[in-house]
């Protein structure tokens, strides 16, 4: 079977090593995007991020990223938001005031309340809704600080619980958006990619 | 819920497990991805890999096992030793680590704590502490150079100055159980979970199952241990089990 190409945003200068790997495991060829046309040409695209919100939004606006993901959100096209990536399809974030997200999600990050661990690191239960196709439930690494405590409209979601519930993962068309790091959910992270990356494109 | 993590760690030098030699099942016990996809298998959580050669020879070889490990890998993996400046974690995050952990270094100099989080996320930034009980009062002090200096440094006091520098993380190792097989400092990680909110990873002293559900009851999030998977005593399955009977959700295997 040909491999699929997914083209990976950079979104800061983090090591994207376990995203590229885990797309690999998956039956994925991963490539760096390097221009905004390759976004609007891509048929698979891969929004990664850790670190702060509001670094991960100026890489992408200074590369051009930003109005092509709008774009391609708007239009349900394959797209593959990982953790920050999730956050960053917000409107905004309490954890970088002022800055604007791409606003696919009605939503606003928040950060996880006082009273547990921060940042949630590690294995939590995730409990797929109804209406999820690619997500299932299953345990899932997290590594955040921030989240969105409950599923905005229009979206498929699975739920997790650190101090109440928050959402661990959302659908809609073929966008998936991870608070988790499927690349580092062990098997079950990878078959989620390869359902993901399996979506007729 | 968030459940408990059980994260084997590899001692490796020139790219070779340097600890244990019976676990089972494998054409080469010192080989780390090897080892390290066996531990996966069997259901750890996350894999720690700490580098403890002493050439720059070995450290180079360290970037290749790193790598190995991450096509073997597709949970978290952690990588400590010899990080002096913010180019060392970064090759190690370009070869595959997820997180790199901080010791000696940070004592020098506390300002590589936030360099690390700033340029990679707090996610990526571990301080490893080494804690002593005081020879003489109360409390405990932090030990660097693998135990050969004791600094005076209070152990709690650096706990908290690190979280504020943006750590995202703590290790932390009883010097006194290090080996002993006694079990893990339960007092030192009571009194590190009560003056931080960061995640606990405790290490030092595990022989037996009890030890590692004494350490989550304690105030860890998450627990290190070494020769108690090695040695072949305990597989990951059986630990996770009796941590599973004390009433510690842990995430089943597979």
């Amino acid at each position: 079977m040909k491999a699929r190409e997914a083209v990976v945003c950079r979104t800061g200068t983090a090591n994207l090593a376990s995203v590229f790997a885990g797309l690999r495991r998956a039956g994925g060829a991963p490539r760096m995007a390097s221009c905004p046309a390759d976004l609007r040409a891509a048929e698979r695209v891969v929004l990664p991020g850790v670190g702060a919100f509001g670094a991960a939004m100026a890489a992408l606006a200074e590369d051009g990223m930003a109005a092509p993901l709008r774009q391609r959100l708007a239009e349900g096209l394959p797209t593959l938001a990982i953790c920050v990536g999730l956050q960053l399809l917000a409107r905004a974030s309490e954890e970088s005031p002022g800055v604007t997200g791409l606003g696919a999600l009605e939503a606003s990050v928040t950060p996880f309340p006082d009273g547990v661990r921060r940042p949630q690191f590690g294995w939590n239960e995730v409990v797929a809704g109804a209406g999820c196709r690619l997500l299932v439930s299953g345990h899932a690494y997290f590594a955040n600080s921030y989240r969105l405590a409950a599923a905005p409209e229009g979206w498929h979601a699975a739920m997790a619980d650190h101090g109440g519930p928050f959402v661990a993962a959302l659908e809609r068309d073929a966008v998936v958006a991870c608070q988790f790091h499927p690349e580092l959910s062990g098997p079950w992270g990878v078959a989620l990619i390869a359902r993901w990356l399996a979506l007729p494109c | 819920m968030l459940t408990a993590r059980v994260i084997p760690c590899l001692d490796v030098d020139g790219g070779r497990v340097v600890k244990g030699i019976r676990f089972q099942g494998l054409r080469d016990a010192g080989d780390p991805a090897e080892r390290a996809a066996a531990y996966q298998a069997d259901g750890a959580d996350e894999l720690a890999m700490l580098d403890v050669s002493a050439t720059p020879q070995g450290r180079d070889n360290a970037r290749h096992t790193v790598a190995a490990l991450r096509r073997a890998l597709s949970i978290p993996l952690t990588v400590g030793g010899g990080v002096r400046r913010l180019d060392d974690a970064a090759r190690l995050l370009e070869a595959g680590a997820d997180k790199v952990a901080v010791n000696t270094a940070a004592h020098r100099r506390p300002q590589l704590v936030a360099e690390i989080a700033e340029r990679f996320g707090s996610q990526c930034a571990v301080v490893a502490i080494d804690a002593a009980r005081r020879r003489q009062g109360e409390g405990w002090e932090v030990v660097v150079h693998s135990g050969r200096e004791r600094t005076g440094r209070d152990a709690i006091a650096w706990a908290g100055e690190v979280e504020a520098r943006g750590a995202g993380e703590i290790l932390l190792t009883s010097w006194d159980r290090d080996g002993t097989r006694t079990g893990y400092d339960t007092a030192l990680i009571a009194a590190v979970a009560a003056t931080v909110g960061l995640p606990i990873v405790a290490s030092g002293g595990a022989a037996v199952p009890g030890h590692l559900v004494a350490a989550i009851r304690a105030g860890a999030a998450a627990v290190l241990a070494a020769s108690i998977f090695h040695d072949g005593d305990y597989g990951l399955g059986c630990v996770k089990a009796a941590m599973a009977r004390a009433g510690i959700p842990v995430r089943p295997a597979g």
